[in-house]
């Protein structure tokens, strides 16, 4: 990938992504993390047309940052008296040299790596993406509308209050 | 500067490596959750920048693992949620020290 667009446009999101990642992780509000979180998917999906995959970035704004963001914030306010801290267990030290040396592990590794050998292909676009998912994939694709509908069940039937409950009346 | 594969997966790296401190580490069983989706997100740009990157007779592949991670980190996100709001709902708390029903 050339041109001074695409690498003004790779680093601008990288700092932003990453920035907001570190937002997340160093945010003392849990709603200040929750709007971290926002800005990060809004990132990825940034990326995800950088690497031109314009439907897949589409999908990222819709669901991340319209469904998953959304329900996490309400889920975050329906808490209310747990404390909006968002402060760390003393897990933090051992949790933090584990994140650092893999990191350290990851970066040294993928910069070390030659990768000039994998080669380049060609860009998918939204035909090609439906005709692999209702051809190859079309038992995973069925097996996935299966589990979301298991898990759209499973999540009201958690949050249920039975004390809410009332007889239905007869009419 | 040419843009390769190596800086995706470098950003896609760090992006899961502080992902992976914050679901482990903090408090709240919600921002858990924030680390959880965090590192899901760095595997999908892994995964498209494989995708984009690598010669391949299937270039869309990675695209519909990408389209499947999205589909299952959403359930996850439903399910764990509603655990947690049931949770605080009987313990009003959802700090993951204190959440030891399964203990005693």
């Amino acid at each position: 990938m050339d041109g001074v667009g695409v690498n003004i446009a790779f680093w601008v999101l990288a700092v932003v992504t990453i920035g907001a990642a570190l937002g997340v992780m160093a945010a003392r509000n849990l709603l200040h993390a929750v709007l971290f979180l926002i800005l990060t998917f809004i990132g990825v999906a940034g990326f995800f047309l950088l690497l031109s995959a314009e439907f897949l970035a589409m999908a990222q704004i819709i669901i991340y940052v319209g469904a998953i963001a959304v329900l996490v914030l309400f889920a975050v306010m329906l808490t209310p008296h747990a404390g909006q801290s968002n402060s760390e267990t003393k897990m933090a030290l051992p949790a933090g040299l584990l994140a650092l040396c893999l990191a350290a592990i990851f970066v040294f590794v993928l910069t070390d790596t030659d990768w000039s050998s994998v080669g380049s292909a060609p860009s998918v676009g939204v035909t090609g993406l439906g005709d692999a998912l209702l051809s190859t994939w079309v038992l995973p694709f069925e097996m996935a509308s299966v589990l979301l509908t298991a898990a759209l069940v499973g999540a009201i039937m958690l949050t249920r209050n039975p004390e809410d409950e009332t007889p239905e009346a007869d009419a | 500067m040419t843009l390769g594969l190596e800086h995706f997966l470098v950003v896609g790296a760090l992006l899961f490596c502080i992902g992976l401190f914050v679901a482990l580490s903090k408090r709240n069983a919600i921002g858990v959750l924030m680390g959880l989706e965090l590192m899901l997100n760095a595997v999908n740009l892994t995964l498209l920048a494989f995708s984009r990157f690598t010669h391949s007779a299937h270039p869309e592949t990675g695209h519909v693992f990408v389209v499947f991670v999205i589909t299952v980190a959403a359930a996850e996100a439903a399910v764990a949620l509603a655990l947690a709001i049931t949770v605080y709902r009987n313990r009003s708390t959802v700090d993951v020290d204190q959440i030891t029903m399964l203990r005693n």
